[in-house]
């Protein structure tokens, strides 16, 4: 499907010429610009700069207003967590993996545990399945929401801003009732969840489904048609269908270029085949086509996130396997098998088959893709985290070439990054 | 029977990793290295490339690993691509593994197709005495950042990569590669040095040498980036080379000579 249902209307915008596009104006008259030496300058943005969306550094090499050439630099949130990693026991990477994304930390939470569950051959209860696919989708909805209030505050409109986080609160505070934390979840462990789903998290879930489409509403009534919002953003940092698949975009970035790829479809997990729900698909691979397929795939999520309630089955939420899932307070102190499982799990760890896995979800930004590494120890030999916006910043440098400075900050706000997972 | 007291105290020294793991260990699927299930494109690879295939895996169920001679990496990874059967146009990772105890490093592909939906991981040994493989990045762009990362990380020099400088670390980071096994979780050097070392950086460093080249075609006064780095010592004494012009511009044109 196509989701640019939007033409932009010449006649009531004087700025624009008859073709739709922005007339530029000189700002010498034609044939009495002054001679310039053709002089590029260097200029350095970040890596302290609120549109860069982190601790990013670009240096933009310019003539005149125009990027000639820009070099990203990352690397200064690294924290090593792979390395980190090799020294945890499977359960204790969980905290690691949510401060990578921290806009969208129970995707990471989840995306973790079930690259080790499937290394491990565990197979993850109904409930279980359902709860996850909730939350995943739950904080696709919190990304996007994030990317869309401060894309449009680096665009310069404000309002949504606040909009947008006045719903990502409601978020926040789901967050907060399931797992007692806002943004460092750590929601997952191998074999099931930290915690079954607190009473009145659904009704809490149903009331945000029905109320956040009015908000959207909103939104697209604000910057859709907005002379700024599609002056700025429509052909604006633009990548074909086939570069980008070169550059291994993914998710809504690809999907803004035409390519319909989307793990959820692609490479079914979690039953996502069984969910009924449309990949939101645009065609110019621009940085508008990414807003509105962003906007779409939230509305997408909505109708996931319903059908999870529906289904939702009644049961355990945690495998029934004492060598993976620590037993209750009342066992442990009260049964002596279940003390020695209880010390075993813990001091132990839980032994992996020797082996690798490799588990690739639909994040918010892109494919997340988790691999594993085990030699049949308590401990990874090796974590890698393919990180999509890591993949996504690598591009910038490609789709800013040729326009202007301050496309740059649309470009980059278009992308969709988050700094502590490039830099993991 | 001396046999067997010697095996039970061997045993011993493995505290509870010889006792009882292998009974509590996951089963999992683990590595198939037998009765490997049939891959398209590894029939195809044997029998287009012969023996540079080396040996097929078959991981956690459902990913299949192929085994190839690094020497012909590249030429195998392009026919993945290209190839009309095979259509391997995603290149999801690039990335290695280091199994410690010198061990050879992995290098891993991990290629996805999009029209085909089809997975392969495409992987070459590389011994610790010879980390160089051919880069990629002629056939996928992204395969840049990923191969400055795994040199970063690992050491691995790519051959013809466009642009292989560290990407995490800072370019004059001298403690080697972080991710290899034989790297202290805790680095090398201890706190107070470490500190000492950040502090006496130049700014210089911060910019590619690319940049720093735009820099000097300008004209504008700049010191030879090699000058200071990495040499905290000469770094931290007062009047170094930038104080003085006649000195900078000899110090530039000892870069060009070198």
């Amino acid at each position: 499907m196509s989701t640019r249902t939007v033409e932009y209307s010449v006649s009531s915008n004087p700025e624009m010429g008859m073709d739709g596009r922005p007339v530029a104006s000189p700002v010498f008259p034609v044939g009495m610009e002054p001679e310039f030496q053709g002089e590029h300058m260097l200029i350095n943005i970040g890596p302290q700069h609120p549109a860069t969306h982190g601790v990013l550094r670009l240096v933009l090499e310019l003539d005149g207003e125009t990027v000639v050439k820009c070099t990203p630099h990352i690397g200064y949130l690294h924290s090593s967590f792979e390395k980190l990693g090799e020294y945890r026991g499977w359960n204790q990477i969980i905290p690691l993996t949510d401060r990578m994304d921290y806009l969208a930390p129970l995707i990471y939470n989840v995306a973790y545990a079930a690259a080790v569950e499937k290394l491990m051959g565990v197979e993850i209860t109904e409930r279980c399945k359902v709860v996850r696919v909730m939350l995943m989708e739950l904080d696709r909805i919190f990304s996007h929401l994030i990317w869309i209030g401060t894309t449009a505050i680096d665009i310069g409109a404000f309002t949504v801003f606040l909009w947008t986080f006045e719903e990502r609160e409601r978020i926040y505070n789901l967050h907060e009732a399931l797992t007692g934390a806002r943004i460092t979840t750590s929601a997952t462990r191998i074999g099931g969840m930290m915690a079954d789903l607190p009473p009145g998290f659904t009704e809490a879930v149903q009331h945000f489904v029905d109320t956040l489409p009015k908000t959207l509403d909103e939104v697209e009534a604000l910057l859709t048609n907005n002379n700024l919002w599609v002056g700025r953003n429509q052909d604006i940092a633009v990548i074909g269908a086939e570069d980008a698949v070169n550059c291994g975009l993914t998710g809504p970035n690809l999907r803004a270029s035409g390519v319909p790829y989307d793990v959820r479809k692609d490479r079914p997990y979690y039953d996502y085949d069984t969910y009924d729900f449309d990949v939101p698909v645009a065609e110019h691979g621009d940085c508008y086509d990414r807003y509105l397929v962003r906007m779409e795939e939230m509305r997408q999520s909505l109708r996931i996130l319903q059908q999870t309630l529906d289904r939702l089955p009644d049961g355990p939420i945690n495998v029934d396997d004492p060598r993976l899932i620590l037993p209750s307070k009342t066992d442990c102190m009260s049964d002596m098998e279940s003390m020695i499982h209880h010390f075993k799990v813990v001091m132990e760890g839980i032994p992996a088959p020797a082996g690798e896995s490799w588990f690739s979800v639909e994040s918010s930004k892109g494919e997340l893709g988790m691999y594993v590494v085990s030699d049949g120890g308590s401990k990874p030999v090796r974590w890698r985290v393919r990180g999509p916006s890591f993949v996504n910043i690598s591009t910038l440098a490609k789709l800013v070439e040729g326009h202007l400075v301050a496309d740059v900050i649309a470009a980059n706000a278009s992308l969709d990054i988050v700094l502590g997972e490039i830099d993991r | 029977m001396a046999n067997d007291n010697d095996t039970k105290f061997e045993e011993s020294l493995k505290g509870l990793a010889g006792t009882d793991r292998a009974k509590r260990a996951m089963p999992g699927p683990g590595v198939q290295t037998q009765d490997v299930e049939e891959h398209v494109s590894v029939t195809a690879l044997r029998e287009q490339f012969g023996d540079a295939v080396l040996r097929h895996e078959q991981h956690a169920g459902d990913e299949h690993v192929v085994f190839v001679k690094p020497e012909r990496l590249r030429e195998i990874v392009a026919w993945l691509k290209d190839e009309a059967s095979q259509r391997y146009d995603l290149l999801k990772d690039v990335t290695c593994v280091d199994y410690g105890g010198g061990r050879p490093i992995q290098v891993l592909y991990e290629l996805w197709s999009i029209p085909n939906r089809r997975q392969l991981r495409v992987k070459v040994e590389l011994p610790l005495d010879g980390l160089e493989v051919d880069s990629v990045t002629p056939l996928f762009a992204t395969a840049n950042w990923h191969e400055r990362e795994a040199y970063d990380m690992f050491g691995v020099t790519f051959r013809g990569h466009p642009d292989l400088r560290r990407i995490l670390m800072p370019e004059n980071y001298q403690e080697g590669h972080p991710l290899r096994k034989d790297f202290p979780l805790r680095g090398r050097f201890s706190r107070a040095e470490q500190t000492r070392r950040a502090l006496a950086l130049d700014m210089e460093d911060y910019y590619t040498p690319a940049e720093l080249e735009l820099r000097k075609r300008k004209g504008e006064a700049t010191a030879e980036p090699g000058a200071q780095r990495s040499l905290p010592e000469t770094a931290g004494q007062p009047g170094g080379a930038r104080s003085v012009p006649g000195e900078e511009a000899q110090a530039g044109g000892g870069e060009d000579e070198a």
